[in-house]
């Protein structure tokens, strides 16, 4: 049986872990809270986006832009967004697992990846994955400018027609306790069909004077498009990671809780057994002394 | 007149409100934009975008690295790459960037690099202008 003191001494060192996973709980849920604002903060700028597009891809009908057209072949690239840390539930795994079953069930002719996060670029050179660029350790609230390089080598890999396709995964955000990993088609880009029953938008829209002139406006657009979708997927999957964070924090708070009471007790009944085992000496003592004379 | 206009980068919106005139750096030149403008949509060039929320009236400035300009009957969008207060401008953040490109663009480079530079140069040199213009 373990000395009481051991026990005691096991039982402080949960205390100490679990005084710092709860510390990690509430910094991830304060993380949380900003990296929702950053999600919000970009919303207008990509509703107006869509917006401005369909408008001018109704004008613009018999030019068509290279990131419209679909392309046949089963070559493609992903952009996988993950996270720089470790200690976020499951988040990370499920990310890469979705991405890589994607691309080989649909690309199964060649697949390249880009990578946004330390933890995927990480995982996919280990299984020596094409990894043709990568971004990490990217703080809480990136410019854009630190997420474009990477989206830059993917759209030029597509122009130079070396994929057929391009991709992006990300652990889309649902609710505290659910992320759910999602893969979107960058390019051929999809435009969002407007929303019929608009009200005041409804029916013809009034024809814009274009300059330099309409094919310019979606050639500068389209790019843009892409790139916004990309930097509001590594946004969302940070708040996607400080929501998987808090939680797996909680429980390994409530894990050490639960240790803590099991030990204390099973350290009671070690203190007792001794005490127990103390008593019964001095009594058959005493009760030997006795019978002798 | 006053018509709605909102300014939006991709990290934030700058600007929401009613406004009389607004001036630009369009693709083919500075053009100013009243109420009832005609309907437009233009690429924006590195530049200053001076909004006047009563015509001739006192002016915010804003600085705008290139984007695009949407005008309706009903309301003027600005989409910018980047954008920020004139206020917020760093100089020596500018500066260091133009000497930068300045240096990138004197070796040889491939076409895309040029653009590149170029218009990192011309962002660099929107920033500064407007910066000494604020300062007098």
């Amino acid at each position: 049986m373990p000395a009481f003191r051991d026990i005691v001494r096991r039982i402080d060192s949960i205390k100490n872990t679990q005084k710092i996973t709860k510390a990690m709980q509430v910094v991830a849920a304060t993380r949380l809270r900003r990296a929702q604002a950053a999600v919000q903060a970009t919303r207008p700028y990509a509703d107006k986006m869509v917006e401005v597009l369909q408008t001018v891809s109704e004008r613009a009908t018999e030019y068509k832009h290279p990131f419209l057209i679909r392309r046949e072949g089963k070559r493609a690239v992903m952009i996988l967004v993950t996270t720089d840390k470790g200690l976020a539930g499951a988040i990370n795994v499920n990310n890469i697992r979705t991405a890589t079953r994607y691309m080989s069930q649909n690309f199964p002719e060649q697949q390249r990846y880009v990578t946004l996060g330390r933890k995927g670029r990480d995982f996919l050179l280990r299984y020596r994955r094409d990894v043709i660029a990568e971004v990490s350790n990217l703080p809480d609230r990136p410019s854009q400018g630190q997420v474009l390089p990477a989206v830059t080598v993917a759209l030029e890999e597509y122009a130079k027609g070396n994929v057929d396709a391009v991709l992006l995964c990300y652990a889309k955000w649902i609710s505290t306790i659910r992320q759910e990993p999602t893969v979107r088609v960058l390019i051929p880009a999809e435009i969002p069909a407007r929303e019929r029953d608009q009200g005041q938008s409804a029916g013809p829209r009034a024809d814009y004077i274009y300059e330099p002139d309409p094919e310019s406006v979606l050639d500068g657009l389209l790019p843009r498009y892409v790139e916004t979708q990309v930097f509001q997927a590594v946004l969302e999957n940070k708040a996607s990671e400080y929501s998987a964070k808090m939680i797996a924090m909680q429980n390994a708070t409530t894990a050490a809780g639960d240790l803590i009471d099991s030990l204390t007790l099973y350290a009671n009944k070690v203190r007792q057994a001794g005490i127990t085992t103390e008593l019964m000496e001095i009594v058959s003592g005493a009760a030997a002394q006795e019978g002798s004379s | 007149m006053k018509f709605p206009l909102r300014v939006v980068s991709v990290e934030r919106s700058l600007f929401e409100g009613d406004v009389e005139f607004i001036i630009a750096t369009g693709a083919e030149g500075e053009l100013g934009v009243l109420a009832r403008h005609a309907p437009l949509m233009t690429i924006l060039k590195p530049g200053p975008l001076r909004i006047q929320e009563t015509y001739g009236g006192p002016e915010e400035t804003l600085f705008v690295g290139g984007g695009f300009l949407e005008v309706l009957p009903e309301r003027v969008t600005v989409l910018a790459d980047v954008a920020e207060h004139a206020g917020e401008i760093s100089v020596d953040a500018a500066e260091e960037a133009r000497r930068r490109a300045q240096e990138r663009l004197a070796g040889t480079l491939t076409a895309a690099e040029e653009t590149e530079f170029q218009n990192a140069l011309a962002m660099a040199e929107a920033r500064l202008r407007l910066a000494r213009a604020r300062r007098g």
